[in-house]
């Protein structure tokens, strides 16, 4: 309940531009220049920020610039500070998961094969999508779109686009064919996320293919206090992003949700 | 292990405050603005 007050907080902060939503305009502030750290979609009516991965693509598919280091050393200090905490704590579609997963129906945990191997998709769309295809993919004038929020982001159409075309009508007039392939994604990753515990964030999502790289760094870290430690594999149950917490407490995958500190009848994670 | 681990935090948040310097130094910072502060088409499935 406390991640979910958290969660809800982080997400009224930062998108606390109300009036956007009925004026179907986004905010134009200067506190877009800096990015925040969840896949909080700039073109959301309310969001104060800048989502890191559009603004990655989008100096990475400039004109000027093929790398963005502005970008990726905030993405490294946030990932430094918190790892993966930002994807259990901070990220607005995450929240969005948890709540969808809250419903009361059968759950499934994908098989541990195919969930191993459908883990490293992220990576290839973070390689793909994000860096490789606005790095080369360009225009006559050498420039790229954000080909990770065209095609696969559902963040975006849900956030930015749905709002905008509730209050936007020359926007609803333009929704085509694209709209509704990102309309049928959303639909998916929401609807999968029922039954399946967070599968945008395990399978799909680029950021956290990014601060995955940090959980091993982060400041903020669980231990396991093997003197407390009676290996009852309770914590590892409890884990819905299946992480291996007893062997690997600091595993990539670990969101920092906390289920397994709360499992735990010794309370041997710290 | 651990202070392997220190060494390598160090190395991170001098290098990431240098790329974010450096990067605020190309003005990258004017091109996020740029595209955070126009509706992004693509991003909402019309571009």
């Amino acid at each position: 309940m406390k991640r979910l007050i958290i969660q809800i907080t982080f997400f009224i902060a930062t998108n606390l531009n109300i009036k956007g939503f009925f004026e179907g305009r986004i905010y134009q502030g200067a506190s877009k220049n800096i990015c925040v750290p969840g896949l909080n979609c700039y073109s959301c009516p309310g969001a104060l920020g800048s989502c890191p991965i559009g603004s990655l693509q989008a100096v990475i598919g400039s004109l000027r610039y093929r790398v963005s280091y502005y970008v990726l050393g905030l993405l490294a200090l946030f990932g430094l500070a918190f790892g993966r905490l930002i994807c259990g704590w901070l990220c607005p579609f995450g929240l969005v998961q948890d709540l969808i997963h809250r419903i009361k129906v059968k759950k499934y945990t994908v098989p541990q094969r195919l969930d191993h191997g459908m883990r490293y998709i992220k990576y290839v769309i973070l390689i793909v999508f994000v860096i490789l295809m606005p790095m080369f993919l360009t225009n006559d004038f050498g420039m790229a779109r954000p080909y990770f929020c065209q095609y696969i982001c559902p963040s975006g159409t849900l956030f930015g686009g749905i709002p905008l075309m509730i209050s936007n009508p020359a926007l609803r007039q333009a929704a085509g064919l694209l709209f509704n392939w990102k309309a049928g994604l959303l639909f998916v990753f929401l609807g999968t996320s029922l039954f399946i515990y967070r599968p945008f964030c395990k399978y799909i999502c680029p950021l956290g293919a990014i601060y995955a790289f940090f959980n091993k760094y982060s400041l903020y870290r669980f231990e396991i206090d093997k003197t407390k430690c009676t290996h009852c594999h309770k914590c590892e149950k409890a884990c819905k992003m299946q992480v291996p917490v007893m062997s690997q407490p600091n595993h990539k995958e670990c969101i920092r949700c906390g289920d397994c500190k709360k499992a735990c009848p010794a309370k041997a994670i710290k | 292990m651990e202070k392997r681990i220190n060494i390598i935090r160090i190395g991170i948040f001098i290098t990431s405050i240098c790329f974010v310097a450096f990067g605020l130094y190309r003005e990258e910072h004017a091109i996020v603005l740029k595209k955070a502060i126009n509706i992004c088409l693509e991003c909402i499935g019309i571009g």
